[in-house]
């Protein structure tokens, strides 16, 4: 081992003490994410697009003449392991926090970035997060509670479903969904006729499936990460389902379409951010990030890309890095692609940090995602 | 009238998850029966088992992928694999210096070993879950209202054939009586002038193969994932102990009953509690039958 | 020999105390995190390294005082002191009730057993929303009050914990050399002929599980109050292997071996960071050579390595020429 390499291992070993100078021309980004356990795989397409943002806006001259100096750090999928490196993470002061994605970690971490007045641009979609009045947080990806509502507001309008069979995977996210989605429905008149919960992990999947194809719904709901999503397919149309089949964001989305095939066709459902989109951004995004990374992008990449680009466009419109004046430059504010190409689609921001934008209504067509309909946003920001 | 087809309604529905049960069940009794050879001949509680599945999938796929391989020349090449680096290195490398010291370091040992794989496997392959190739052409055939596929078929039939020819090879070969001979008591093996070291080695070759067959035959339903071995690794334990831990009987009959009972109380009962129910049954066998279903108390190796 | 390990253990609990001073708000939370893990240890090896009985529930265990202080805490307002009691008393029954397979099986049977316990201890964590909060957690759960100083502070926490660790460790000290730990030797050693001593086999038994249980309990109120928040995750399975590994890595049946061993699994892969991605590989491989050649833990490998210091010191001498 050479000296300096000992003296590296050393200054590892001694790590508890070490912090990290910033050189004055950088502005420091930590990226507090999934690269290890089962979020492993979203994970790292935020990682991954990131990554590109960063090398993008640097190659172009930076965030107000300062370079980005991006660090991630692995929350092991782990809710105390986010705030633990969450923690670490802040001891090095940095302009700005990304991520998580898991909305149980980000639930355990925010109290620390309110604490420390960091802005703090999440991954995450639980409904509750953006719920609880703090300053600095936001999202580049549609809460449960903004998306929800226009995937109940399908099934019932254009399926005209009576009665649901609910599946879902049985997490905090997953369990987080199914709630909304059972109260919402409850609202819009229909009837939760199988409310079945998976393991992720799980092997066999026929007594779940039986259990909503025999529940005589009208429509079947898929609320499942990627992999479960996959096998629950795979079981289902082996059972011989081919009513409607409807999910939010992951049952429809690439991943699920490569694992699952041809056994994906049929699916529909509602997306906030896809690369197969009718958006040039978004479909130039996917290419580069295929380009780059050799794999198509996710939603969760999307997501990571945008949250780079919004903290250097709330820095811009303030001509300072402030964090206190962060959330007042984007709360309330109004992102188009003309202000800032990186945002990939014109977004609103609002007063709790959630986003607003169009949405698509997706169905997976001989292995590949079409945009059926391209859904307004909520509010009416957009003329 | 109307009784009469609810009846029948059931029974369809019971029979559908009875044969899913089963054939997974079967590829647990696979890794089971693995799990049991090991215990038997040397005293190694494998806590790495579920990954000895993980990774024979993912080298198969590896083979597919980048190799240009078809599936059967890759399953193939992998039973070569896995035998070296499952049987012999595991053994020379692990097992070996360890069992010295005692059941605890080794359980230790493979629990570290299960991180090593998968995370070797996650770094050095991919931390995404990938499809895999069906072994046979996927057909589904739909029998008087209970779907049932080539898959499952295939599944059951490799595992009654392996497990036949295990039977047979294990009691009705020298080779097989010696390794029976050595896993009963290795001491009494050795003066009856059996090698036992080599029936060791067998042991662990035997197991590689076991679970690279389990490997390929879970895998298409399964998906190949770096994480894939924890709950392959969990049910194939407690299948392995329902069953009986000193007999190759007694593990396919757990590795089934385990894939049965899942199913039929995720249906019948919860499905938040799925995984629940194999443990209960497993802690009831051990309270009060603890040499397993199948069993016998004087092989009981306590 | 004696004086130089009270001193090697006042210089120990001087770097305890001054360290953390020096650290960041993280470098402290590992620190009391590690200091907590090693009551959960202790409580392991009493059970396991003292009266040879395997558990792989300890996590469980944790998590059961974890949610008791939680819940009472948060739900019905008492006080953090008053739910000590508690997350004693009930990880205490349940390490009893855990602990009765262990009449009837041994070895590889209890492990799958109390395996087994954990795995439905975790479920009944993760589904039973109307008692813990499911997969969803229970959150502000708040810091104890202590003299009015505001435990909100990382370091005044961390003082806490030491302070209770530290007692802890003298309750281990002293169970080990009260009649209870010979019995629990007795027991390990050779269960038939301790019944012939008149040892009560059946007491002694259930008593090593409820007791490492209650240290784990015990520890969860603290470990909840350090991390104001709690869900399913920490308590399941694959952290139980985590204390049995800390326990047999550190050196078992050793009042010492668990400090080292909470330390190795719960620091070792922090150092081990500048590795990036391969830091969980080398940490694997590295519990595998330790155990390959050291089967008693790091304890073990510092005893030998002394030992043949000695040796060499004791033969230099004749081997020079005179």
């Amino acid at each position: 081992m050479s000296k300096t390499r000992l003296g590296v291992a050393l200054a590892a070993a001694v790590g508890l003490w070490s912090a990290v100078a910033g050189a004055q021309d950088t502005v420091k980004f930590a990226s507090i994410i999934e690269l290890s356990g089962n979020g492993a795989a979203i994970g790292t397409n935020w990682r991954d697009a990131v990554d590109m943002a960063v090398e993008e806006i640097n190659a172009a001259g930076g965030i107000l003449g300062k370079k980005i100096e991006i660090e991630h750090l692995d929350t092991q999928s782990n809710p105390g392991t986010s705030r633990a490196v969450l923690q670490k993470a802040l001891d090095g002061d940095p302009y700005v926090v990304l991520g998580p994605i898991f909305s149980s970690s980000t639930r355990v971490n925010m109290a620390l970035t309110e604490r420390a007045g960091v802005p703090q641009i999440v991954g995450s979609e639980a409904a509750s997060i953006t719920q609880q009045g703090h300053p600095t947080i936001f999202r580049t990806s549609f809460g449960q509670e903004m998306g929800m509502p226009k995937l109940v507001n399908y099934l019932k309008n254009e399926i005209k479903a009576k009665k649901v069979a609910l599946i879902w995977t049985n997490d905090e996210w997953g369990k987080g969904g199914r709630n909304t989605a059972k109260d919402l429905m409850a609202k819009a008149g229909i009837e939760v006729v199988a409310d079945v919960s998976t393991e992720v992990q799980q092997v066999d999947f026929s007594a779940e499936v039986l259990k909503v194809v025999k529940a005589g719904a009208d429509a079947i709901f898929a609320y499942c990460l990627e992999e479960e999503s996959a096998r629950f397919l795979n079981e289902l149309r082996k059972q011989g389902y081919n009513g409607p089949l409807v999910g939010e964001t992951t049952l429809i989305s690439q991943k699920v379409i490569d694992l699952a095939g041809a056994n994906a066709n049929g699916a529909r459902g509602h997306v906030g951010l896809t690369i197969d989109a009718p958006v040039d951004l978004l479909q130039e995004f996917g290419r580069k990030f295929e380009a780059r990374t050799g794999r198509k992008s996710d939603h969760n990449g999307i997501k990571g890309y945008i949250a780079v680009y919004l903290a250097k466009e709330a820095t811009e419109r303030m001509g300072k890095f402030d964090r206190d004046g962060f959330a007042k430059a984007l709360r309330g504010a109004v992102v188009t692609t003309k202000d800032e190409p990186g945002v990939l689609m014109d977004l609103r921001i609002d007063e709790t940090g959630d986003v607003d934008r169009e949405s698509f209504l997706v169905e997976v067509v001989d292995g590949k995602q079409q945009v059926v309909k391209v859904l307004p946003p909520v509010g009416d920001w957009k003329k | 009238m109307a009784l009469r087809a609810r009846r029948t309604l059931v029974m369809i529905e019971a029979l559908q998850l009875l044969i899913s049960g089963v054939s997974t069940g079967a590829i647990y009794a696979l890794a089971a029966i693995g799990f049991v050879l090991l215990w038997q001949t040397t005293g190694t509680i494998n806590f790495a088992q579920g990954e000895f599945v993980m990774l024979p999938s993912i080298i198969m796929l590896a083979f597919v992928l980048h190799g240009g391989l078809p599936l059967w020349v890759a399953f193939a090449v992998t039973l070569v694999v896995s035998g070296l680096l499952l049987g012999v290195a595991f053994k020379v490398l692990v097992v070996q210096p360890m069992i010295r010291h005692g059941v605890l370091p080794l359980v230790i040992a493979t629990i570290a070993l299960g991180i090593f794989m998968r995370e070797g496997a996650k770094e050095f392959f991919s931390n995404e879950a990938q499809p895999f190739p069906m072994p046979v052409p996927y057909v589904v055939l739909e029998l008087g209202g209970v779907t049932v596929t080539s898959h499952h078929l295939f599944c059951l039939a490799v595992a009654v054939v392996l497990v036949l020819a295990l039977q047979w090879f294990l009691g009705g070969t020298r080779t097989g009586r010696s390794m029976q001979a050595v896993a009963q008591n290795a001491q009494a093996a050795e003066i009856l002038g059996i090698d036992v070291k080599r029936m060791v080695m067998l042991t662990f070759l035997v197991n590689a193969a076991l679970v690279t067959v389990a490997a390929i035959l879970v895998t298409p339903v399964y998906l190949a994932k770096w994480d894939n071995g924890e709950a392959i690794g969990l049910t194939a334990f407690i299948a392995a102990i329902v069953g009986g831990f000193n007999q190759v009987r007694g593990a396919v009959l757990g590795g089934v009953l385990v894939g049965v009972l899942e199913n039929f109380s995720a249906y019948y009962i919860s499905t938040e509690y799925r995984t629940a129910f194999p443990l209960i049954l497993l802690i009831l066998v051990i309270m009060f039958r603890p040499y397993g279903l199948l069993g016998r108390p004087e092989e009981r190796t306590v | 020999m004696g004086t130089m390990r009270w001193i090697a253990g006042g210089i120990f609990l001087a770097l305890l105390v001054l360290l953390p001073r020096e650290l960041k708000p993280y470098g402290i939370f590992l620190m009391s995190n590690w200091v907590l893990f090693c009551v959960v240890a202790m409580g392991l090896n009493l059970t396991l390294g003292y009266a040879g009985q395997i558990s792989i529930a300890q996590a469980g265990f944790l998590g059961v005082g974890a949610y008791t202080t939680a819940i009472l805490t948060t739900r019905f307002g008492w006080d953090f002191w008053l739910t000590l009691p508690v997350a004693t008393g009930l990880s205490f029954l349940l390490g009893l009730i855990v602990g009765f397979p262990a009449l009837r099986v041994q070895h590889h049977y209890l492990a799958f057993v109390t395996l087994g316990f954990n795995i439905l201890i975790y479920l009944v964590f993760r589904n039973e929303d109307w008692l813990t909060g499911g997969a969803f957690g229970i959150f502000d759960i708040p810091r104890p009050g202590f003299l009015g100083v505001d435990m909100r502070d990382p370091l005044s926490f961390y003082y806490l914990c030491l302070v209770f660790a530290a007692l802890m460790f003298a309750a281990a000290w002293w169970i080990v050399r009260s009649p209870w730990g010979r019995a629990f030797a007795a027991l390990r050693e050779n269960p038939v002929r301790a019944a012939s001593l008149g040892v009560d086999i059946r007491t002694y038994t259930l008593l090593a599980f409820a007791i490492g249980s209650a240290f784990a309990g015990l520890t969860g109120a603290f470990y909840a109050s350090l991390l104001e928040f709690i869900d399913p995750y920490p308590f399941a399975l694959e952290y139980s292997l985590s204390f049995l590994l800390m326990v047999i890595s550190g050196g078992s049946a050793t009042l010492i071996g668990p400090i080292v061993g909470a330390g190795m699994v719960l620091l070792l892969p922090e150092w081990l960071r500048f590795a990036k991605d391969y830091y969980l590989l080398i940490y694997a491989l590295l519990v595998m050579v330790l155990m390959a050649f050291c089967p008693e833990g790091m304890v073990g490998l510092w005893r030998r390595m002394v030992a043949a210091i000695g040796r060499r010191r004791a033969r230099a001498p004749t081997e020079r020429p005179t």
